[in-house]
């Protein structure tokens, strides 16, 4: 027989009981649906994290006080003198610039509106290290810096919020904390992100930040480094100087840990890979179970045809057909249960996913489904797997069939 | 016409049912004729069908010798046995087994499906098998809108597209009218007489039985007389 002709008769044979054979291809459809969307969604939430990694700034390393890995003693914070250390060339050639920022929420008011907003307290090359763009207005300077200027850089999501208006916002005097602070900069939106949005800052002079609006426990405490290496290449040497560096400033003996922590924009990349690899693969390990329940029902329903269709199947070898006949007939049934299941769970996947993508989106977070061919032709590979896996079962009970025996059940 | 069909020696088929064995054929020995008409009967019982599904390559004898058409048949596999059914042996059965969702048609073609045969050359032969048994104008009704013996029909016509060695029919009337019975019986002997088909009647109906030329009855598992 021709593989065209036994799909014929497959398909006529589910066409026989549409009830039956719709309900087990929602099973599929459910299951290879979560699948996809899961999967998709968990890429995109991947690639959009890893694009906000990105746009943090370009051959950036980050240093934080303390050290996740390793217990230290009498942890020294880190300073505004190791950023002036760290800016001379002779300490650390591979370091072009280095910043230093303070931390911290902030209530910020203009006329009757208010919110709560981040804050960061830092210096003029902020602006080059995060690779943050001004639309209106200009980003700090030094001078602002020495004369402990009360004067802020607002993101545009802060003057939507105070001004409802996103320009011409330079001049106008808001209040943080309670202490006036007029508005010198915009900066270009960057829309929302995984790891919170960007658009929601403001930024004052470091000197401003320590005397009014941030208290540290010791003198000149930052709490974060950004440090930029001087190119792509460099990235590596400028995280080795910046560490010896540091251990020297703190007197760490050799043989003792850190304590501060280096992270390059690449090993927080790699970071988030891992953790949203592990989300990847427990996502679509939930969806998997529904696959599997799908893969069950295809199996059940296959198991009742062959019980139902023993007399069919008694003739039919009565008639002359092989065991593999009867076998390829079964298998060809539940394999376009579940392609068919498959085909339509991808759509049902997509749609799904871009759903939750437009759902997310309105919410603030960008999050875009990826697919890939890869991913569908996985899926549909798969659905046609798990139909011929759970069919292999019922249909070697009816290949195995006696026709004698078959031809006389009722 | 005198050459063998079937060669019958000795054949003995026994099962085991719980703990005791059950001999259904205990010994039988017969041959058939290529042409013949006969009927087999014999009580319920008897081994009328034990003895039809070794002729019909349906069961292997669990001993003796069993030629068909020149093919000793004793020791084949399950798929060679297949291969014998589909080429030597058409059946009738009395509830026609027919595929309930395919036409008349598709019915007639299916033995030809598992012998290879061309999807052109199996509707020109299952065509012509239908017309021959009276049906060419309802080759595309399924059997849920054909008659009983309209079904038996196309049953008969299914048994003969592969010309067969023998046909075998069991109980070909049982579930028909009288009417419907006379016409299909009236089809068989037609068969016989004009285009020459072995066949072979199971039934346990004396009247069917006296159409034939030859009656095999069995009882016990044992031959009780052929003539």
């Amino acid at each position: 027989m021709n593989i065209g002709g036994v799909i014929m008769e497959a398909l006529e044979s589910l066409n026989a009981n549409k009830l039956r054979s719709g309900l087990t291809i929602i099973g599929m459809v459910i299951g290879v649906g979560a699948v996809i969307a899961m999967l998709s969604l968990g890429e995109g939430v991947q690639s959009s994290i890893t694009g906000e990694i990105n746009s943090l700034g370009s051959n950036l390393l980050i240093v934080f006080s303390g050290n996740d890995e390793e217990e230290v003693r009498n942890v020294e914070p880190l300073k505004e003198a190791d950023v002036e250390a760290l800016n001379d060339p002779f300490n650390a050639p591979s370091v072009d610039k280095a910043v230093a920022t303070l931390g911290g929420n902030v209530e910020a008011s203009y006329g009757g509106e208010s919110g709560s907003y981040s804050l960061t307290g830092t210096t003029a090359d902020y602006a080059d290290v995060r690779s943050i763009e001004i639309t209106e207005g200009e980003f700090l300077t030094d001078e602002h810096q020495l004369g402990v200027a009360s004067v802020a850089v607002i993101g545009p999501d802060v003057a939507q919020q105070l001004f409802d208006r996103t320009e011409d916002v330079v001049g106008e005097t808001i209040r943080l904390d309670g202490q006036p602070f007029r508005v010198i900069g915009l900066t270009k939106a960057k829309g929302g992100g995984a790891m919170g949005s960007e658009d929601d800052i403001i930024i004052v002079p470091m000197s401003s930040a320590r005397t009014r609006l941030v208290t540290r426990s010791e003198y000149g405490q930052v709490d974060v480094l950004f440090i930029q290496a001087v190119d792509d290449d460099s990235v590596q040497e400028a995280s080795d100087e910046v560490s010896e560096y540091l251990r020297e400033r703190h007197r760490i003996d050799t043989g003792e840990a850190d304590d501060f922590t280096v992270y390059t924009q690449e090993s927080v990349a790699e970071m988030a890979e891992s953790i949203t690899n592990v989300l990847i693969i427990f996502l679509g390990g939930v969806a998997g179970i529904s696959l599997l329940v799908g893969g069950i029902g295809i199996m059940n329903i296959m198991l009742v045809s062959v019980t139902e269709r023993t007399r069919e199947i008694g003739l039919r070898k009565a008639l002359g057909a092989h065991k593999s006949h009867i076998l390829t007939q079964f298998l060809t049934e539940s394999a376009l249960l579940s392609l068919i299941g498959g085909l339509v769970g991808i759509l049902l996947g997509w749609g799904l996913a871009v759903g939750v993508g437009i759902y997310a989106e309105s919410a603030g977070t960008d999050i875009s489904p990826v697919f890939t061919a890869n991913s569908i032709l996985l899926a549909t590979l798969f659905s046609a797997a798990v139909g011929i896996f759970f069919g292999i079962y019922p249909a070697n009970r009816a290949a195995s069939l006696e026709p004698v025996e078959a031809l006389r059940h009722d | 016409m005198s050459d063998v069909v079937i060669e019958a020696r000795d054949l003995r088929k026994s099962y085991l049912m719980g703990e005791i064995e059950v001999h259904a054929l205990a010994g039988v020995s017969f041959d058939i004729q290529r042409g013949e008409l006969l009927s087999i009967m014999g009580p319920s019982g008897a081994g009328k069908s034990t003895l039809m599904n070794i002729l019909g390559c349906l069961s292997l004898p669990t001993s003796g010798d069993f030629i068909l058409d020149g093919e000793h048949v004793s020791d084949l596999t399950q798929d060679e046995l297949a291969d014998i059914r589909n080429r030597k042996v058409g059946f009738v059965f009395q509830s026609f087994n027919l595929l309930s969702r395919s036409s008349a048609l598709a019915n007639v073609t299916l033995p030809m499906r598992y012998a290879g045969i061309s999807n052109a050359e199996r509707n020109e032969r299952a065509r012509k098998a239908l017309e021959s048994v009276g049906l060419g104008d309802r080759i595309y009704h399924k059997p849920t809108e054909l008659s009983g013996g309209q079904q038996q029909r196309v049953a008969v016509a299914r048994a003969l597209v592969n010309n067969p060695a023998i046909l075998m029919a069991d109980e070909p009337t049982g579930n028909l009218d009288s009417k419907s019975g006379r016409d299909i019986m009236d089809l068989l002997l037609e068969l016989n007489r004009d285009k020459g088909v072995t066949v072979i009647i199971v039934t346990h109906d004396p009247e069917i039985g006296a159409e034939t030329d030859r009656i095999i009855r069995l009882k016990d598992g044992l031959l009780e007389s052929d003539a």
